[in-house]
């Protein structure tokens, strides 16, 4: 049993070592090694142990988008949170922020709280699907940093943004 | 049970001042831009020497009575001698010149080296004192004894407490920089509390005007700070995981009432801003947000949208029930309480739009009192004649007031980048 965590252990940080998916930059987790005892011999190619599964085209994908004064996770974001909750899940020294924002209408202090909601809101859904919280932090920027800079509908729909930014990035 | 007021503007009166001072473009640029039905004619000559004085007096005087829509200013010019004593008044000739009030004074500058300030209001009509008043102040204390007079015409005239001699706190931003500032109401004196390059929200003034309650971003999320004006110290009120936010004082100073996230959803608790103790208040599993003490301490204003839309609503100070205050659309938010506690102001989405409206208490009726875009943040004046909100001109953000009838309104804006989040001290004792 003890040998098998140890496996799996060594084929995921291969797997790691090996994937282009993100977290891509100064990850540390693909350079930490395990506590495994050193091999006498020639350590185990990772190759030979199992093939490294294609990454996840989900992760590269950061941003949730909602309707006016709504935290509503809407069917077509959900599989981006599975497959960052999943990620989280496989990698536990992975950590995560979601910041939630808002659009510039309405209050500043009910966007901040509707920003909390639309961070919660992500955080819930991936400690649901086996993420820890104490992976995922939630903060609110409200309607404070626009990342669209107009005032039109387009501008508006792209600053009603959940963000998943992992740590480090 | 709406009733949309028809607020016709006098955008031919349009005067600007403040601007020929020496602070550069944070300087608050305050413009009239609708005036009340009924203003009082009053002319205010120059105080005799005056011309001596660092700082004109009666400049200032005029200044703040026209600002706040209610008079109108008589020409005092072409006088061959200035009065001073009641027996030198020619109340006949200030008649044909449409004057009804009249205010004359003095300067003369003491062995000491204070100024002797004194003036008299006169009634033009039945030709008696209204009001007469001497000061002993120092040069720096001129502008504030300025106003103090302003205050003693406006409360003579109106039966309404003056408030030239308040405070206000807003946040500029220009660029990617953001400043917390105080300045007094007519737009001068504007200093730096603080300084970030990420955003500033919720500036709450102590009741006693010494302190500030604000929400910074300056850590990457929200932590609520208390700032005091007079050492610059301040002190870290909240940083919970999630937000922090919303703070506001209870009317004796010894509580705030804010906004945290870090059971879940955004609820209220109370909190001493000198020796902590958390306690919780609200137990919504909604948003729960922008607390409002009423003025004698029992109730707290808030928006929540446990209903399924963000609305208003009122609970005792002691917890329990809330009460729903507004019906009317999908959006109430930022309810503030007026100072003799009879109504509030919020902010209503009618359409595409956000703006300010009042309701009473008992009759449950509400008042459209703006038509902007993006109207928000509103506060009403310590007297509760005007409020004062922030606004969108041009993809730009600017202030304005409008008074609580709808009819006198002001616009004051920065010649660089955008004013917000403004928030009016309380009365200055002395």
């Amino acid at each position: 049993m003890k040998k098998l965590t140890l496996l799996v252990l060594v084929v995921v940080s291969g797997v790691l070592a090996g994937c282009a998916c993100p977290p891509p930059k100064s990850q540390p987790v693909a350079a930490e090694q395990p506590k495994v005892e050193p091999a006498p011999t020639p350590a185990p190619a990772p190759a030979v142990v199992a093939p490294a599964p294609a990454p996840d085209p989900l992760l590269t994908k950061r941003n949730i988008y909602y309707d006016f004064d709504s935290s509503v996770l809407k069917d077509e974001y959900k599989a981006i949170v599975k497959a960052h909750a999943k990620n989280l899940t496989d990698n536990p020294s992975l950590k995560v922020t979601v910041q939630g924002n808002c659009d510039e209408r309405g209050g500043r202090e009910y966007n901040l709280a509707l920003g909390q909601r639309r961070a919660d809101s992500v955080k819930r859904m991936m400690m649901l699907l086996g993420a820890k919280e104490s992976q995922i932090e939630t903060v609110s920027f409200g309607l404070e940093k626009p990342r669209a800079p107009g005032h039109n509908e387009e501008a508006r729909a792209e600053n009603r943004r959940s963000d998943i930014v992992y740590q480090g990035e | 049970m709406k009733k949309f007021l028809y607020l016709p503007h006098l955008f031919s009166l349009v005067l600007l001042w403040g601007l020929s001072c020496t602070l550069g473009y944070a300087q608050l640029k305050i413009e009239i831009i609708g005036s009340g039905a009924n203003q009082i004619p009053i002319v205010i000559t120059p105080f005799k020497d005056e011309n001596t004085l660092p700082q004109s007096v009666t400049a200032v005087v005029a200044a703040d009575l026209q600002r706040s829509g209610l008079f109108k200013l008589v020409d005092s010019g072409g006088l061959t001698t200035i009065p001073v004593e009641p027996s030198q008044v020619d109340y006949a000739m200030w008649r044909t010149r449409g004057a009804d009030v009249l205010a004359i004074g003095a300067v003369s500058l003491l062995p000491n080296g204070q100024f002797d300030v004194r003036f008299r209001l006169m009634d033009i009509l039945k030709q008696q004192q209204l009001k007469g008043f001497s000061y002993q102040v120092s040069a720096q204390q001129l502008r504030r004894t300025a106003h103090k007079i302003a205050d003693v015409i406006y409360e003579a005239l109106t039966g309404d407490i003056g408030m030239f001699n308040t405070n206000i706190a807003y946040i500029i931003k220009n660029g990617s920089r953001y400043e917390l500032k105080v300045a007094d109401v007519d737009g001068y004196g504007a200093r730096t509390i603080l300084a970030s390059n990420e955003s500033i929200i919720s500036p709450a003034w102590s009741p006693d005007g010494t302190r500030l309650a604000y929400v910074s971003f300056e850590k990457k999320k929200a932590i609520i700070y208390v700032q005091s004006l007079e050492t610059g110290g301040r002190s870290v009120i909240a940083n919970f995981k999630g937000s922090n936010s919303a703070p506001t004082w209870s009317p004796d100073g010894k509580r705030l009432a804010i906004v945290l996230s870090k059971d879940g959803s955004s609820q209220i608790y109370l909190v001493n801003p000198d020796s902590g103790g958390l306690m919780r208040l609200s137990t919504s599993g909604a948003i729960d947000t922008e607390p409002n003490f009423s003025p004698d301490g029992q109730s707290i204003l808030f928006t929540s949208d446990r209903g399924g839309s963000p609305q208003i609503y009122r609970m005792p100070v002691s917890g329990g029930s809330a009460e729903r205050l507004t019906f009317d659309g999908t959006y109430n938010v930022t309810p503030r309480f007026a100072p003799d506690g009879k109504s509030f102001v919020f902010v209503q989405r009618n359409g595409g739009h956000f703006n300010i409206a009042t309701q009473d208490f008992v009759s449950r009726q509400s008042q459209l009192l703006t038509e902007g875009s993006l109207d928000e943040s509103p506060c009403f004046s310590p007297n509760g004649r005007v409020i004062l909100y922030a606004t969108n001109e041009g993809g730009h953000g600017i202030l304005a007031t409008v008074s609580s009838d709808g009819r006198e309104r002001t616009r004051i804006s920065v010649e660089v980048g955008d004013v917000f989040e403004p928030a009016w001290g309380s009365l200055i004792k002395n």
